[in-house]
């Protein structure tokens, strides 16, 4: 086997027990990792009883897997998985930074994380050696001190190990903040200061499982592959592009502040009220006085699209994060009427402190300020904020009060979909009109009003298995390099599809063949393995459960949002036709095998080798 | 080779972006496979966003090589850089005592010490660093003027300075102190 260390940590955080898991050449041929590994693991184990697990019961598993392109191809992530407590699904959510490389060092390809420790713990790996750790000394903390502490600490104890060795370089960490520990659906799983695993909400998973932090550390090398010559130049001329990409170099995704905003009418603007802003604002010329000059990309990365940002002057001096990315920009910016950088960076900083998702966090603060502007949310409901668009003070303490679940905080924790069940159910009006989400995810960045934004067409969201995922967007034809199944390739093999723009397809499966050594051609991936993915992650989503569960079609739609015209711009005027909508959602439908109601038939579940998932869905009388 | 000839490699910290493509150069060339921990080059990030690229300063009066009790370690004619005879090494951790910036590092699976020989004079992470454009490794001719010891200096000392001009000094001293 290349390409894989092989082996899996098993962690059950109950009793403390810690042992290595395999799994056979098959499932990984089958699953590849990450993502589609995840949802193998998630269906095996708890697809039977699906619909009862609570996403933030110790019963939810979670997942950190790297594929077999983690460190070889330039760019590197990790997927975080398991029962998601937004959609009740599952969702493959990567985040950036160098864990999936150090825990391959260390022998492993990824992690199974069972049960709940009794207290706050942090997991410590360091090749071999494997403690669950004492983490009451780090609990409520925030990014920066969490970091601080744990980079020392480890440093110390590897050292300690290795006395001889020289320096010790710091270990890669994943993380939580308050918002992941007080148990809020819209906490991310944080590496670095700000790099995060958002989509999910699996920051609050780890929080339910008392995980402040995972710490690995690897001094070996990375696995070998197949065809070394072969992998190294592949990845060569992957680089390549990307060295040509000098607009993305040097802005990364924020440069798409004013494209989207400006020229394509796609950026949210106050809690998607409007999705056009005029011309001078979040240009990336704008930023550049407050990034640092300094590129910033982790393991391998040849666009290193991020930036370090710093504000050195001004009320917010002492803000240090990645330079807003679009998302960002959007969410922390537009969407709650913010349109300066520096107000942008701060609250950026903010977030990542807390540990919130920019995009889960930035979409529920708006939430509540329509709300607030709309006088169905008083100030007194908000205790005693006032959240005005672009008012940063308010959106701050807001965001505290979200991540402590503090008051109002408590409701807006629950994500956008739910705080809007449950704010419409306590003043008695139906508020789900201003929840923009996809089956409990708030919608990414990019509207869909306009036709104009290149990943977001009318089905993009409504069809995906990850809900509002901006990154893995429903399309057609399947078999397009754009389309949901070529992102479940990305997030199985793992690897940043920042640093994949431009490259075709095809030179993915050599890639895959060059590192494995098994081959695998454009069909067989489209046709069947990511289908298979696929149709299990549509069938968890559609079993759900415990506290919401999905209804097909009826929930397959755009949020009402989507459907109001788009009120100013060039496209004004401009909103979906209900029509052609339904006809390419019918479309999707049969071109994934579903029948007209979007359930997967028992012929193509059967055809993936999937009869299981028929049982049960029959089970359900989801299927008769 | 005149003096002028040999390289150094002069390291501008504040442009790293941290990709580390150097450490996997180095290490394909040395060990053939990607491997971080094996680089004779090795990025520290001690405090996120301040990356300090961390290798061999060769000083003039290589105090790593008086200090090996084994004569492991010698100084190449040609390039000036540090050659590490592993045969010989012990592992008696006396060089990275004796160097200014505790650079050398023991191999992670051998029982030697492993430090820049700056590739036979073509080194490869500075090349890596180059195709990317990111210019924080720059290879310069080696002048008699300048005394490299005293850029040698450890990842803590570094990262304290370079978080310094790179965030300022109140915000470095809190997320370093
Ligand atoms: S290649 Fe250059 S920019 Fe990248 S980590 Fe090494 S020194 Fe820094
Ligand atoms: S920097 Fe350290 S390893 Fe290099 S020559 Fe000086 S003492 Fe020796
Ligand atoms: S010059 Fe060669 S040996 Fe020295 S750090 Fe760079 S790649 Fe490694």
């Amino acid at each position: 086997m290349r390409g894989y260390a092989g082996k899996f940590l098993e962690i059950d955080l109950s009793n403390r027990n810690i042992k290595e898991t395999k799994f056979p050449d098959e499932v990984l041929r089958d699953y590849i990792g990450g993502r589609g590994l995840a949802t193998k693991v998630l269906w095996d184990r708890l697809g039977r009883e699906w619909e009862t697990v609570d996403p933030l019961g110790p019963e939810n598993i979670l997942l950190v897997l790297t594929g077999p392109f983690t460190g070889y191809f330039p760019g590197t992530k990790v997927c975080v998985s398991g029962k998601s407590p937004q959609s009740n699904g599952v969702i493959g959510s990567t985040v950036a930074g160098e864990f999936g490389i150090d825990l391959k060092c260390a022998g492993y390809d990824g992690l199974i994380i069972t049960g709940k420790a009794e207290k706050p713990c942090y997991v410590f790996i360091c090749d071999n050696q494997v403690e669950i750790k004492d983490a009451s000394p780090i609990w409520g903390k925030k990014a920066r001190e969490t970091l601080r502490f744990l980079v020392r600490k480890s440093i110390e104890e590897i050292k300690d190990a290795r006395p001889n060795y020289g320096e010790v370089k710091e270990p890669s960490i994943l993380y939580i903040g308050p918002a992941g520990e007080n148990k809020t659906r819209v906490a991310a799983v944080v590496a670095k200061y700000a790099h995060g695993a958002g989509y999910g909400g699996y920051g609050g998973v780890m929080g339910a499982k008392n995980l402040k932090a995972i710490v690995a550390k690897g001094f070996g090398p990375v696995p070998d592959v197949y065809d070394k010559e072969k992998t190294l130049s592949l990845a060569k001329g992957f680089s390549e592009l990307n060295f040509e990409m000098e607009r993305f170099r040097r802005w990364g995704t924020g440069g798409g502040g004013y494209f989207f905003g400006a020229e394509t009418s796609s950026e949210p603007i106050r809690n998607w009220q409007n999705e056009w802003h005029n011309k001078e604002s979040y240009k990336g010329e704008e930023f550049d006085k407050y990034w640092v000059k300094k590129n910033w990309g982790d393991f391998g990365c040849p666009t290193t699209c991020l930036k370090l940002a710093v504000l050195k002057t001004g009320r917010f001096k002492g803000a240090i994060c990645d330079n807003p990315d679009y998302e960002l920009e959007a969410y922390l910016g537009t969407n709650l009427g913010i349109f300066t950088p520096e107000e942008n960076i701060y609250l950026s900083y903010v977030s990542n402190e807390l540990g919130l998702c920019g995009i889960q966090g930035g979409a529920v603060l708006g939430l509540a300020a329509e709300l607030y502007e709309k006088e169905i949310l008083t100030k007194e409901d908000l205790d005693g904020i006032e959240p005005e668009w672009a008012n940063v003070e308010a959106f701050t303490t807001l965001a505290e009060k979200v991540a402590f679940r503090q008051g109002i905080g408590d409701i807006l924790a629950e994500g956008v979909y739910r705080a809007a069940l449950k704010l419409g159910e306590m003043k008695g009006v139906d508020l789900l009109k201003y929840a923009v989400h996809e089956k409990g995810v708030a919608i990414g960045a990019h509207g869909v009003r306009s036709g104009k934004d290149f990943i977001a067409k009318n089905i993009a969201y409504a069809c995906s298995v990850q809900g509002g995922d901006h990154t893995s967007t429903a399309s057609l034809p399947l078999d397009q390099g754009s389309g949901e199944l070529s992102t479940i390739m990305a997030d199985s093999a793992v690897f940043c599809v920042f640093a994949a723009f431009g490259i075709e397809d095809i030179k993915m499966f050599n890639f895959y063949e060059a590192v494995t050594g098994w081959k695998l051609t454009k069909k067989e991936w489209y046709n069947e393995k990511a289908l298979r993915i696929l149709h299990l992650q549509r069938a968890m989503l559609l079993l759900g459960g415990p506290d919401v569960k999905w209804k097909p079609k009826a929930d397959d739609d755009n949020p009402p949002r989507f459907w109001e015209p788009l009120p100013s711009g060039p496209y004004k005027g401009k909103t979906l036709d209900r029509k052609m909508f339904e006809e390419s959602r019918l479309e999707y439908f049969r071109a994934a095998g579903w029948n007209e109601n979007g359930v997967p038939k028992p012929e193509t579940l059967r055809r993936l080798g999937l009869e299981d998932v028929e049982a049960k869905l029959k089970e359900v009388s989801l299927i008769k | 080779m005149s003096r002028n000839d040999q390289v150094w490699i002069k390291r501008n910290y504040e442009n790293c972006s941290g990709c580390r493509r150097c450490e996997i150069a180095c290490a394909l060339y040395h060990e053939g496979k990607i491997w971080p921990e094996a680089s004779r080059i090795r990025v520290f990030m001690l405090v996120p966003g301040v990356e300090i690229p961390h290798l061999c300063f060769q000083c003039d009066d290589y105090p790593c090589v008086e200090a090996c009790p084994t004569e492991a370690l010698s100084v190449n004619s040609q390039t000036r850089a540090v050659n590490v005879d592993a045969s010989k090494c012990t592992a008696c951790g006396l060089c990275i005592k004796a160097c200014p910036g505790n650079v050398p590092h023991l191999h992670p699976e051998g029982n030697y010490i492993v430090i820049c020989d700056l590739c036979d004079g073509k080194p490869k992470c500075v090349k890596a660093c180059q195709e990317g454009r990111w210019n924080t490794l720059m290879p310069v001719p080696r002048e008699k003027e300048v005394s490299y010891k005293t850029l040698a200096k450890t990842p803590k000392e570094l990262t304290h300075e370079v978080a310094k001009q790179i965030l300022g000094e109140e915000t470095a001293k809190e997320v370093i102190d």
